[in-house]
């Protein structure tokens, strides 16, 4: 058994070896292609005391053959390593017998993993018959073949291009241009990573869920009262169909935020209010560095004081007032998620009140006002675009929370108004059908995917909304 | 004489509304005081609890006992055999030498569990350590169960009934015992930090999920700095004013709002399930982190660009350098440590992070400490995660001090960005 778990670790990493091996190599050929091009740079115009008839300074010659040695062969090997693994596996599966071709989808896969199994020297399960021998030996060989092909193919492609660049150098190469439209690119790809990060949410989020859509129809996830989502195994169990109506999700998330806001909103927008006209400076110097860290606390921590501290006094403060309070009650999780939000609020109100002109503040005591009525009366009016903003996007944070709720919420789906029962959030949900091991066909899985679409279509609207409040507003002013 | 009339009038009324609206102001003021207080003491009423509450953590009881490495127990056939030799019944003999009296099976059981399972491993690293101890008689502090650690701290209410509490009377009697006897000492918990994740309280430690919080935030740093940064470069110093790079620009804004438990979403989906990086992994994790955090390095990146000020790019193109070389040996240098700084404060906002790591399988029970990008692993918030769903009491104490690590680590992290921000902070 012992030696059998070592030969799996070698299997495992010899992989990882080879690849690790061909990215060496590459980029020792990248440097040996770097000091040949500077050489031939310096040699084309006879030594360093002629470099001014160069175009471009040898090291930008050096780079340029780099470049060519190292970019088109890592895209080449970056394609081998997501391509050889499938392709591996597909000719392996056509050198099967006619019979376990046959074979459903699901009992394939398993043939499959058994044979990867056998030829990692792991522990199959079932028989290992002469058909299971085969293939594995295929699969090694085939493996093996790979990796040699891989290696020969990415360093003839490195040499190739390293040595086509070499002999481009010249006095009137223009080295610098070719190597800095290179660099341009990669600093574009970049860029584009936030697009292609976009692109995969709302692909992966509506693939999913369209897939699950196809089982249950949109209204009834959408109207439906009533949220079940354990189907069972076997199809002539009790509950075996599942409901999926998310009402009572979105009530509940929505109760929660509620009580966050109600807490967030006004202490938040009172506590920017008090450091920016009342405060003295020494206090604010030390109350704004504390709220900040308010905000740096992980929310997981969040989670577990609302979840051993304030929901026990909330229960006993609600037994002692003889109110039946849940233990997992909803008022708990939405307290100290609205604590969370008060640095959110209170920054953003700060800012949208810092950005009103002094002169309207100066205006308004002049004519006699007192502080809070110029607050009330001129600066609020003023600054109430950005501070709505803000609070747009502290709605958006308080949807989106997820472990505060996932410890403190409950997951029974009432569907109440009453902040002492338990409720259940759709971040919730999406944590408890995701987590644990699932195959990726059941409706069940495929619905916490729906849930996260919501989830993504809402908080972008909230923030859409948010951001261009903010940005407007403070256009006004500048 | 009517304007002077009107003007006492106005006068008498703004005299009268004074008091008034003094008031207002007074209480308008109060309001404002109690927010910003509110805020302030909630934080510190959660430090003082967490640590009323996981202080005691950082120390474990342990009992002193004598024990006799017998060539009975430990040599079954002719040799020593550190694998098979029956550590357990040194233990359960060492306790039967100090409470001779105790005879009945049951009872015994119940003496044996005094002691954490975790003795008789500690007596086979010693043995291992020292062969020559076989066959001698040794004072050992050997660590206790946690029931007898909790009972030790004073966190286990003796006036509750036999049933209602996780230790029975006669242990209670014995724990007194050997208190009398001075027997049980507090000592600092080691296992804290050198064990990965156990069931038993007393054996369990952050070690594993130190390791894969840090294994994640050495694979986010090294995918999302590099990105980051140059994605900030090109939107500071290349972008044309055009659709694609406001396009560029609403994305960043946007994902930097996003839930991230969409990103684990993502992560599942795309790295899990297309790619077929494996589940539970550091790199799948540093993966969705550093999506998570990209947008984070992208804005403080660019702040730091903009904070070069145009003189010096001016000054370099002038004298003949490209574009390129203006950034590269210019603009980037000066603006590295402001960079730095956001680099620093995304890492923080990615150890603390939990949410999207449940999607990706970072939440099983992996006693193992991870020693790569590809082994299995957890991360600390997650640690705290499971730790504190656990119904045992010392684990609730353990998740507190797990907090506090925590905390400890992510304070280090920003001071040590505050710190740099001061030092590089350059009036230009």
């Amino acid at each position: 058994m012992a030696a059998l778990r070592g030969t799996t670790r070698h299997a495992a990493d010899r992989n990882k070896m080879a690849l690790t091996t061909i990215v060496l190599i590459l980029t020792g050929l990248a440097v040996a292609g770097y000091l040949a091009g500077a050489r031939r740079a310096y040699a084309s115009v006879g030594g360093p005391s002629n470099l001014r008839r160069l175009h471009s300074l040898p090291g930008y010659h050096g780079f340029f053959v780099a470049i060519c040695c190292l970019l088109p062969a890592l895209l080449v090997l970056l394609l081998w390593v997501v391509v050889e693994p499938r392709a591996v596996v597909v000719l392996v599966t056509q050198g099967l017998p006619e019979a376990a071709r046959g074979l459903s989808e699901g009992e394939l896969n398993l043939l499959i993993n058994n044979i990867r199994n056998l030829a990692a020297g792991d522990v199959v399960s079932g028989q290992v018959d002469a058909m299971l021998t085969d293939a594995a030996l295929r699969y090694t060989e085939l493996s093996r073949l790979g990796r040699t092909l891989s290696a020969v193919l990415v360093f003839g492609i490195a040499v190739l291009g390293a040595v086509l660049a070499w002999r481009r150098i010249g006095t009137d190469f223009r080295a610098r241009h070719k190597v800095e439209s290179v660099v341009t690119g990669l600093l574009v790809a970049a860029s584009s990573i936030a697009i292609l990060t976009t692109i995969g949410i709302v692909a992966s989020v509506l693939f999913e869920a369209i897939r699950f859509f196809r089982e249950v129809p949109l209204t009834e996830f959408l109207f439906g009262l009533n949220w079940s989502p354990q189907t069972a195994i076997r199809a002539d169990q009790v509950g075996s169909s599942g409901s999926f109506g998310a009402v009572p999700l979105f009530a509940g998330t929505l109760l929660i935020t509620a009580i966050a806001m109600a807490v967030a909103a006004p202490v938040g927008l009172m506590t920017a209010i008090y450091l920016s006209e009342y405060a003295p400076p020494r206090v604010r110097d030390v109350a704004k560095p504390l709220l900040e860290v308010l905000a740096g606390i992980p929310t997981v921590v969040y989670g577990f004081f609302a979840a051993l501290t304030v929901a026990p006094v909330i229960r006993s403060a609600g037994e002692a007032m003889g109110l039946a309070v849940a233990s997992e009650s909803a008022l708990a999780a939405g307290l100290v998620m609205g604590i969370m939000i008060i640095p959110l609020v209170s920054s953003l109100s700060d800012d949208a009140i810092k950005a009103v002109p002094r002169a309207m503040r100066d205006g308004a005591l002049g004519l006699g006002s007192t502080r809070s009525e110029a607050m009330l009366h001129v600066i609020l009016p003023a600054a109430l675009p950005g501070i709505v903003g803000g609070i747009l996007l502290a709605v958006s944070r308080a949807i989106g929370e997820t472990m505060i709720v996932v410890m403190a919420a409950g997951l029974a789906a009432n569907l109440t108004a009453n902040p002492f029962e338990a409720v259940t959030t759709v971040t919730v949900q999406i944590v408890t059908l995701l987590v644990g091991d699932q195959e990726f066909d059941s409706a069940k899985t495929l619905a916490a995917f729906a849930l996260g679409l919501v989830l993504f279509v809402v908080t972008l609207c909230l923030n859409v909304l948010g951001l261009q409040f903010v940005r407007k507003y403070r256009e006004q002013y500048e | 004489m009517k304007g002077a009339e009107a003007r006492k009038e106005t006068r008498r009324k703004v005299e009268q509304s004074l008091g008034r609206r003094r008031r207002k102001e007074l209480s308008f003021r109060i309001l404002g005081v109690g927010a910003t207080a509110l805020g302030v003491t909630f934080l510190l009423v959660f430090f003082a609890s967490l640590i009323a509450q996981g202080a005691s953590a950082f120390m474990q009881t342990y009992v002193s006992l004598d024990v006799e490495f017998s060539r009975e127990h430990l040599v079954p056939d002719g040799e020593p055999d550190l694998q098979f030799g029956d550590f357990d019944a040194l233990v359960r003999g060492a306790l039967r030498a100090q409470f001779p009296d105790v005879t009945g099976r049951s009872e015994r059981r119940e003496l044996a569990r005094l002691v954490s399972v975790g003795a008789a491993y500690q007596l086979r690293d010693a043995l291992a350590d020292k062969p020559e101890l076989l066959g001698t008689r040794l004072a050992v502090f050997l660590p206790a169960s946690s029931e007898v650690d909790m009972l030790f701290k004073g966190k286990i209410d003796r006036s509750l009934p036999e049933e209602q509490r996780r230790i029975s009377d006669l242990q209670l009697e014995w724990t007194d015992r050997l208190v009398a006897e001075g027997r049980l000492e507090r000592r600092f918990n080691r296992a804290l930090f050198t064990n990965g994740d156990s069931r038993e309280p007393e054996l369990a430690g952050i070690r594993g999920a130190l390791m894969g919080s840090f294994y994640m935030l050495l694979a986010t740093i090294l995918i999302s700095f590099p990105i980051g940064t140059a994605a900030a470069v090109y939107l500071e110093e290349f972008a044309p004013r055009n659709r694609w790079s406001d396009l560029v620009e609403v994305n960043i804004n946007n994902l930097a709002a996003v839930p991230s438990i969409v990103f684990g979403l993502l992560g599942l989906a795309v790295f899990i399930n297309w790619a077929a990086i494996p589940r539970s992994s550091p790199l799948v994790g540093g993966l969705v982190l550093s999506l998570l955090t990209l947008p984070v390095i992208i804005i403080a990146s660019r702040a730091a660009i903009k904070a070069v000020p145009p003189s010096i790019r001016e000054a370099a193109l002038g004298l003949g350098a490209s574009k390129m070389q203006v950034v590269s040996h210019h603009v980037l240098p000066l603006a590295l440590p402001g960079m730095l700084t956001g680099a620093i404060i995304g890492m923080s906002r990615a150890l603390g992070e939990s949410a999207p790591l449940l999607m990706i399988g970072m939440v099983a029970f992996i006693v193992d400490i991870p020693a790569g990008f590809t082994d299995p692993a957890t991360a600390l918030p997650v640690q705290i995660y499971l730790w504190a769903d656990s119904p045992e009491r010392a684990f609730a104490e353990r998740t507190s001090a797990a907090i506090i690590v925590l905390l400890g680590f992510l304070l280090a992290m920003n001071l040590a960005a505050v710190i740099m921000r001061k030092r590089v902070e350059r009036q230009w």
